[in-house]
């Protein structure tokens, strides 16, 4: 029980950097990102691509599994999966923004989805790896309670990232501008805003937390190229759970996402995890569609 | 008959029978605008259905009906409508993406459900050995396939006809208002949720359809005919053949149909060894520009929309 | 003639290129004149001023402002080019406190500027400053008004566009909002307003243009147009015409 609620913590925390990114393209860009959870693959992927490069797995630090070089990479493919969200925005996404139905937005982004789910296995082809081949010691808490140090580390800085990106949000002109282009894009352009500007921006915040998410994941658990497909339903439950476009929000529905899927297994049988994020998502789609914490672009008509 | 002409037959049930999918769709996206990213959660309702409707009782299987084929494969069709009630009833009287979400949701926890509850779906075995309909009658497999080549056609005809009358119909010409200027069809006084419901309960349950012939074709299931890949391929015909036009719809079917079956036989026989796993990406991800490639460059398809609108 | 700030000439434009709901509209505004224009709904007065503010697909004719081609200017550039535009009732952003839509409404500025610019708005409108912390949703529509011209004159513009100002306020804010506007124009401000009420709007006005099906079919001093017949006729015939503060397209 104490170790399935601090396995939820773990994954939720997860969960709830790629929904960060998610419920700000849902409500910025306003559209539902069937692509959003590929990304935390292609993070995932290209700061594993940045370590076999530099084949500089220098010595890990202190009790973590990974040192210096795997920070360093990941700030790396932090950048590169921006340069990919950004491709992609203005290959496939700018050119549909513009057409009559938005839904044809979405329908892009889940072939978008495919494709970048294909790119990633055709070039790492599909068996799973790891950072790192270190073996960590866990460490026992208290009976029934082992955390792997590099848990820690994630959790952690999970926190610190969701800490920053409010303080962004609230006091920077960009985290105004991006509030405000949720709520009404005419009048943000009204106020002189660049509104492309701010939409580069909002991709570079998304890919970069979705980044982050996918090493994360890498570290704690494996690497494989479906992350990201077993990733797109947990996400967008965690982004309607905690209502399209709040940034807390989505934290908050991330950890309850996580926390159920990590519960579920003590009642039904572990085969079904996966199904846990749709039960969520039904059950708010039919109890309160705005989510928990009613966002900026609002889940209901 | 030659070995040329018997694939072609083979080629033909499947691409058809695809079609009778791809006109479920067309009727949700192309005349009304839903995004159904679960197409193959409703396909292995149907087919899962139907082949736990028909199947012999086995005493390890909680299924095993016993029961005629066209009942099981409406059984089938029964219980995709149901599945899309359930998803339908949650999504449709809020934001659009909101089906496209739960659908794709739905479809992931089909796929769980076909894996690990053995007892009913045989798990990752599926469920084999079903009698195929009339089989007895036929006196080898070539003059059956004729004869179920004949038996698709004949249903897609019919689903074909039943949806243009549909279409034509006052109901019909809504879905277009629906799908065009929401705010202008309610103002008509309709209620938009129970027709975008209407929709895509009828549309699921062709889908469903199609999963109950396939089934009764081939007389098994097992997950592996179920895998995520399908609501691409379905929805590249879709989108290569021309949505808002039935004809596009089976069309599309043949024609991606086609193209996949090639390209997969052109990977087999050139790719080595070593390089077919990657191939094999090569030919999924194709199946993913295809339908970027449709959206940004030719969104009406082959056939696109006859009349008006953007 | 004095110096004219915003000059439109056979302006085609609307919605989408292939629909225009303007047909030709040719006027000009004066430094320190207030121009408004009237018409009935759909004949393109708050399409006119969404085409000056670049939000709409020009496909014919060109804006002037301040001697410079505006035509393709894109609407956040238009600070800069010494124009401001308050759209019509969805004019604040509702979730976003007082502070922040004036802090928005500054982001050009450099922040010492913007900062000394909010403290002059404050100033102007002392009810927004009691309120300052406070969500916009939270204001009155006569509130939010002052907030959306507050926000507006923050870049220090020489021409104010309005998008009917007075829709959805009651009578007594409408006189507010209006005595506001004069208070304005006194500072050096030249104003074009769209206005649905045609008698609020001869009274108020220096010009004033009559749109109707996308083209602008009678203007001249409000004076004059006070007397017109035909707008005598449209306008004044029936008591209560053009008092509805619906929307316009």
């Amino acid at each position: 029980m104490l170790q399935a609620i601090a396995d939820g913590f773990m994954s939720g925390a997860i969960i709830a950097l790629g929904a960060i990114g998610l419920t700000l393209t849902m409500g910025i860009l306003r559209f539902a990102n069937f692509a959003h959870a590929e990304l935390v693959t292609a993070g995932a992927y290209i700061a594993l691509a940045v370590l076999w490069l530099t084949g500089a797995f220098m010595g890990p630090i202190g009790p973590f599994s990974f040192g210096i070089p795997m920070l360093l990479a990941m700030v790396v493919a932090m950048a590169g999966t921006s340069v990919l969200a950004l491709t992609i925005d203005h290959l496939v996404f700018r050119r549909l923004r513009d057409r009559s139905g938005h839904m044809t937005l979405v329908f892009g982004s889940f072939g978008v989805s495919l494709v970048v789910r294909m790119i990633i296995l055709l070039i790492f082809g599909g068996a799973a790896t790891y950072y790192s081949n270190e073996l960590q010691i866990a460490m026992r808490v208290v009976p029934g309670l082992r955390i792997m140090p590099d848990q820690l580390f994630v959790l952690g800085l999970t926190v610190v990232i969701v800490v920053a990106l409010h303080f962004f949000l609230q006091r920077t002109r960009l985290g105004l501008s991006m509030r405000a282009l949720a709520e009404n894009p005419e009048l943000t352009r009204v106020n002189g805003v660049d509104t492309n500007r701010v939409i580069r921006w909002t991709w570079i915040i998304g890919a970069s937390l979705a980044t982050i998410a996918g090493v994360f994941y890498g570290l704690t658990i494996q690497l494989r190229p479906e992350i990201g497909f077993h990733l797109i339903l947990p996400l967008f439950a965690a982004a309607i759970l905690g209502g399209t476009g709040n940034v807390i929000g989505a934290v908050i529905g991330g950890l309850i996402v996580g926390m159920a899927e990590s519960l579920s297994v003590l009642f039904i049988p572990a085969g079904y995890k996966l199904a846990v994020p749709f039960l969520i998502l039904l059950l708010v789609l039919y109890l309160k569609p705005t989510g928990l914490f009613s966002g900026s672009a609002g889940g209901a008509k | 008959m030659s070995g040329f002409s018997i694939y072609l037959i083979f080629f033909l049930i499947i691409a058809l029978n695809y079609g009778i999918m791809g006109l479920g769709l067309n009727l949700q996206w192309g005349y009304t605008g839903l995004f159904n990213a679960g197409v193959v959660g409703f396909y292995a309702i149907g087919a899962y259905g139907a082949a736990i409707l028909v199947g012999p009782d086995r005493d390890y299987l909680i299924g095993g009906f016993d029961l005629p084929w066209p009942v099981a494969i409406l059984g089938g069709m029964a219980l995709a409508a149901l599945a899309a009630l359930i998803v339908g009833l949650a999504t449709l009287r809020l934001r659009e993406e909101y089906l496209a979400i739960a659908t794709f949701g739905i479809a992931l926890s089909l796929q769980l459900v076909a894996l690990n509850f053995e007892s009913l779906t045989g798990g990752a075995n599926g469920l084999v050995g079903l009698p195929r309909p009339l089989f007895h009658l036929f006196e080898d497999s070539t003059t059956y396939n004729l004869f179920f080549l004949g038996l698709v056609i004949v249903i897609l005809g019919i689903v074909w006809f039943g949806l243009e009358l549909a279409v034509r119909s006052p109901w019909g010409r809504l879905l277009r208002a629906v799908r065009e200027d929401e705010s202008a069809a309610r103002s008509l006084g309709k209620n938009i949720t129970l027709i975008r419901l209407q929709v895509f309960v009828l549309g699921c349950s062709l889908i469903g359809l199609s999963g109950g012939l396939y089934v009764a074709f081939i007389g098994f299931v097992s997950p592996t005919d179920f895998l995520p890949l399908l609501t691409f391929q379905v929805w590249a015909m879709l989108i290569v053949g021309g949505s808002g036009n039935n004809a596009g719809a089976v069309l599309g079917a043949v024609v991606v149909w086609a193209l996949w079956t090639m390209s997969g036989l052109a990977i087999s026989r050139v790719a080595p060894v070593e390089l077919q796993s990657q191939a094999g990406a090569i030919q999924v991800m194709l199946i993913g520009l295809l339908i970027v490639a449709m959206l940004i460059f030719r969104p009406r398809g082959l056939i696109g929309e006859k009349t008006g609108g953007s | 003639m004095s110096e004219v700030l915003l000059r439109v000439t056979d302006l085609v434009a609307g919605y989408r290129p292939d629909l225009p709901i303007l047909h030709g509209i040719n006027l000009h505004v004066g430094a320190g004149e207030m121009v408004t224009i009237v018409g009935p709904n759909g004949a393109g007065k708050s399409t006119l001023i969404k085409a000056v503010a670049g939000l709409l697909t020009i496909t014919g004719g060109h804006v002037e402002a301040m001697g410079h081609d505006i035509t393709k200017v894109p609407t956040e550039k238009l600070g800069e080019a010494g124009i401001a535009y308050v759209p019509q009732v969805a004019n604040v952003f509702t979730t976003l406190t007082i502070d922040e839509n004036l802090r928005l409404g500054a982001a050009a500025l450099d922040r010492p500027l913007a900062a000394r610019r909010i403290e002059e708005a404050y100033q102007r409108f002392p009810a927004l400053k009691s309120h300052r912390n406070h969500k916009a949703r939270a204001l009155s529509g006569g509130q939010r008004q002052m907030l959306a011209f507050a926000r507006s004159l923050l870049c220090a513009p020489r021409l104010l566009m309005l998008d009917e100002p007075s829709a959805g306020l009651s009578p007594l804010i409408v006189q507010e909002v209006f005595t506001e506007l004069r208070a304005l124009m006194k500072s050096g401000l030249t104003i074009l307003m769209v206005e649905q009420n045609v008698k609020a709007a001869l009274a108020i006005s220096d010009r004033t243009y009559v749109f109707a099906e996308g083209q602008n079919r009678i203007d001249g001093t409000s004076e004059e147009l006070t007397q017109n017949q035909e707008i005598r006729a449209i306008y004044f015939g029936n008591a209560g015409a053009g008092n509805s503060a619906s929307g316009d397209s």
